[in-house]
């Protein structure tokens, strides 16, 4: 109980410095959401009004104060471009950005684990070498680049999707995620070979230790020795990079959605910094925010599960 | 027992996962099913009548026909709004939701007799209160200046009887007509911003931010009705990926690809030559000390090939302008200009020299980052000044921060950039060099031009005030306000399906012209 308090007030402290930093930064940059509405067609004076309709031209604090207090009652503003709840805005493109980044998520870790297990099980065999620098060719290439080699080889030369082809969740649930599969294989690829080259050189560094000896001089073979000891000390380090890829992965899906043209939270963070339509811009960081935290303390959670020496 | 529970939570965890892997699996013969399905239902009933439009940008600013500037937002909107009267291809103004106006000798009272039975697109019938509504909004002044500017010079509107309208001017203007264009919308309407209604040929439907904006055609217009029923306006925000949406099928069409693209796409595609109609320049910020003096501008003027320009960027295609007006404009167009200054290295050190510069000049041009043209222009041009001793920086910033530092704060030395014309008026494209007006970003500040530029305004003789007008574009040239450079060619790519394209003389996309080639 009294860790679950601890990690919650954490939480919203951390939340509170994110949010702040973040309406801080606007204000130091330069644009103003007033102006980005008007456009050429600003005036002085039509800007003016337009600043204190929007309430632009009250002190930072207090303008911080007032989103704050509406944000811990669940009012997350109406957004300046839009005149629509943050609210419906958000809500409307959350499960596309959450299903890319599950979908790379599981695409990764059905991969990589039973690839860094044989690889390690098998070292320097014929697999574990073409792995190998499959692995260094892979790591070394940004996702929205793979993205575009995979718009290229699935959909324009085997036409197994249409590219930009996009189809909303709400209107056909299959061709939603047959169509998310693309992207998410290219935010999954680079991640996937990292975790194999981990989790094979901490198979293989666990090994050498002395309880692996005596396991083996229990009379266990290979394969128990391996699943039974070896591998849950080797999750170790892999569980704490899953953790820090799941939290990456959500950063990768902002960019992979633009070059799939998908029309995730990524695409709407993007264009509302640009237009400085704050109250989205804020409710996405907090949003994010929230997630890594929860990550964190879920992959907490996995190691006590792991190894119940930690706490 | 506790480790149980875990392991249990463990293996739902593996499971769910695994059916969500699953259910992506069986996702793939669906989606399969469906884009061969789709693919083959295209040719025939579905997009018999449906066309997905690709636009650069989302519909940001507003939804709202008053309160909309984007050039962006106000080429889609063309299909849903009307004012009194409308442009056409030409550029001619025809009666829209009027169908007849009379202007009285003095110039000063405009009446209007409605067209009977215009709907809105809510089904409501067009009244003389509409009307009188939707101008006076415009004209209001309570935040400043009107929305619509030229506004301020209406006295009075007036309903006279059930379809006649009346609007009274403080002065007499022969250009008041081009304002009319401003939308008609219903009065009764509470949210013109999330729910547009107007009397266009196509009915605003739906809209996903950063995704797409639906539209359906509008049965009942009292003009001549449109040929698709269904419009998709969909958001393609990276260039990158243009020519793939439109090969893939995403879309049937795209506005002002850049030739690179064009040249990538298949023989699937038309390829429609037409202008953006805007002048592109290196706009210089007056205030510069060195800008300060005419023969620096010359020189800038004389430094620059414009043909290589045109050919680097766009492969030749483009029309070289000399001064702030272009050919669409027709009668106002000088094509004289443009050959006004030739490239002269020579010329243009003498005249850095002149100015008291003998080892050139050292300034930044700073440039909308959204707008690939004009980056790669400003490349072409910077590298061309260094033959003549000047070096121009380019500093890429955002559009947001090019509407404040560059356009409002007037915060630069120079910038790339493409001005466009609001209305069909010379005064739109000139009104922004007199020293006084708000618009003047370069802080031009000419006696001489602001002389001319009167003249012509209070002038109520059509030639007399064209010469006027012709006057204005001459000094911007000969005194080098700008060192100007082409009206950029527009290419839009469509899918040979469809047919009936239309370029216009403003920033417009017709959609209601276009038809299915059987």
């Amino acid at each position: 109980m009294k860790y679950v308090v601890k990690k919650l007030s954490a939480m919203l402290l951390v939340i509170i410095i994110v949010s702040f930093l973040a309406f801080l930064a606007f204000s130091v940059i330069s644009g103003d959401p007033a102006l980005s509405k008007l456009g050429t067609q600003a005036t002085p004076e039509r800007l003016e009004a337009l600043r204190e309709e929007m309430g632009l031209n009250r002190p930072l604090l207090v303008r911080y104060g007032d989103w704050a207090t509406h944000f811990l009652q669940g009012d997350m503003g109406e957004s300046y471009d839009y005149n629509m709840p943050v609210k419906e805005m958000i809500g409307d493109k959350l499960p596309i950005t959450i299903s890319l980044t599950l979908m790379s998520f599981v695409i990764m870790t059905v991969l990589a684990i039973p690839l860094g297990i044989y690889t390690a099980k098998h070292e320097n065999g014929l697999i574990d070498r073409i792995i190998y620098i499959l692995n260094q060719v892979i790591m070394a290439i940004p996702p929205f680049f793979s993205g575009i080699l995979i718009t290229w080889i699935f959909g324009l030369v085997l036409k197994l999707f249409t590219p930009g082809g996009f189809v909303s969740y709400k209107e056909d649930v299959g061709g939603f995620f047959w169509y998310l599969l693309f992207p998410a294989i290219a935010i999954a690829l680079p991640k996937c070979a990292m975790t194999v080259k981990l989790l094979r050189a901490a198979i293989l560094d666990e090994v050498k230790a002395g309880y692996v000896r005596t396991a083996y001089s229990k009379g266990n073979n290979t394969n128990k020795v391996l699943y039974y000891h070896v591998l849950k000390n080797a999750m170790i380090p892999v569980v704490t990079f899953l953790g820090m890829a799941l939290a990456d992965i959500l950063a990768g899906s902002i960019v992979i959605e633009q070059v799939f043209n998908i029309p995730g939270i990524g695409r709407i963070l993007l264009t509302s910094i640009s237009n400085r339509d704050y109250p989205v811009v804020q409710a996405i960081i907090v949003l994010i925010a929230v997630w890594v935290i929860v990550i964190n303390f879920v992959v907490d959670m996995i190691y006590k599960v792991i190894d119940p020496r930690i706490d | 027992m506790k480790k149980e529970m875990m392991k249990k939570l463990l293996l739902a965890v593996v499971l769910s996962t695994l059916t969500i892997a699953l259910s992506g699996c069986t996702g793939d013969k669906s989606g399969e099913e469906n884009s061969s399905n789709s693919g083959a239902a295209a040719a025939e009933t579905a997009s018999a009548s449906s066309i997905t439009i690709g636009i650069p940008q989302d519909l940001e600013d507003s939804l709202d026909p008053h309160k909309a500037v984007a050039a962006g937002t106000k080429e889609v909107l063309f299909n849903v709004f009307e004012g009194l009267v409308k442009p056409d291809s030409d550029g001619n103004l025809n009666p829209a939701v009027a169908s007849d106006y009379a202007i009285s000798e003095d110039g000063k009272t405009y009446t209007f007799t409605l067209r009977e039975g215009v709907k809105f697109h809510d089904g409501s019938t067009v009244t003389a209160a509409d009307v009188k509504y939707s101008i006076e909004r415009c004209a209001d002044t309570s935040s400043g200046t009107p929305l619509v500017p030229a506004f301020s010079n209406i006295t009075e509107v007036a309903v006279v009887g059930d379809d006649t309208i009346e609007i009274k001017l403080a002065e007499p203007s022969t250009d008041f007509l081009t304002y009319l264009t401003t939308a008609i919308i219903p009065e009764a309407n509470q949210t013109p911003e999330t729910t547009p209604i107007g009397t266009g040929p196509y009915k605003y439907v739906s809209r996903s931010p950063q995704e797409k904006i639906v539209m359906e055609r509008f049965d009942e217009y009292w003009g001549e009705k449109a040929n698709i029923k269904d419009v998709i306006f969909k958001v393609v925000a990276n260039a990158d990926t243009i020519v793939m949406e439109l090969e893939g099928g995403g879309i049937d069409m795209f506005a002002r690809v850049t030739p690179a693209q064009a040249n990538q796409l298949s023989d699937k595609f038309n390829v429609e030559e037409g202008t953006m109609n805007l002048v592109q320049a290196v706009y210089l910020n007056h205030e510069t000390e060195c800008f300060k003096d005419a023969r620096v501008r010359q020189a800038l003027c004389y430094g620059l090939d414009r043909q290589l320009v045109l050919d680097f960027v766009s492969e030749g295609k483009g029309t070289i302008i000399g001064s702030s007006m272009f050919p669409a404009f027709g009668k106002y167009y000088m094509e004289e200009l443009a050959g006004l200054y030739t490239k002269d290295v020579e010329k243009a050190k003498q005249l850095l020299t002149e100015a008291g510069y003998p080892d050139g000049i050292t300034f930044t041009m700073h440039v909308p980052s959204n707008y690939q043209q004009h980056i790669d222009t400003a490349q072409v041009v910077a590298e061309q000044w260094k033959e003549i001793g000047v070096t121009a920086n380019i500093e890429l910033i955002e559009w947001d921060s090019w509407l404040g530092d560059v356009y409002t704060n007037r915060n630069y030395e120079a910038t790339v950039v493409g001005v466009d014309a609001a209305t069909m008026t010379a005064y739109a494209m000139l009104e922004r060099f007199q020293s006084t007006s708000d618009s003047n970003f370069i802080n031009y500040n000419n006696p001489e031009y602001d002389k001319a530029f009167t003249n012509a305004v209070s002038t109520v003789d059509d030639a007399k005030q064209t010469e006027y007008y012709k006057q204005c574009e001459e000094i911007l040239a000969e005194d080098a306000a700008n060192v100007y450079i082409q009206d950029i060619v527009e290419l839009v790519a469509i899918n040979k399906k469809y047919a009936g394209y239309e370029f216009y003389p403003l920033y417009v996309q017709d959609i209601s012209k276009l038809y299915i080639v059987e």
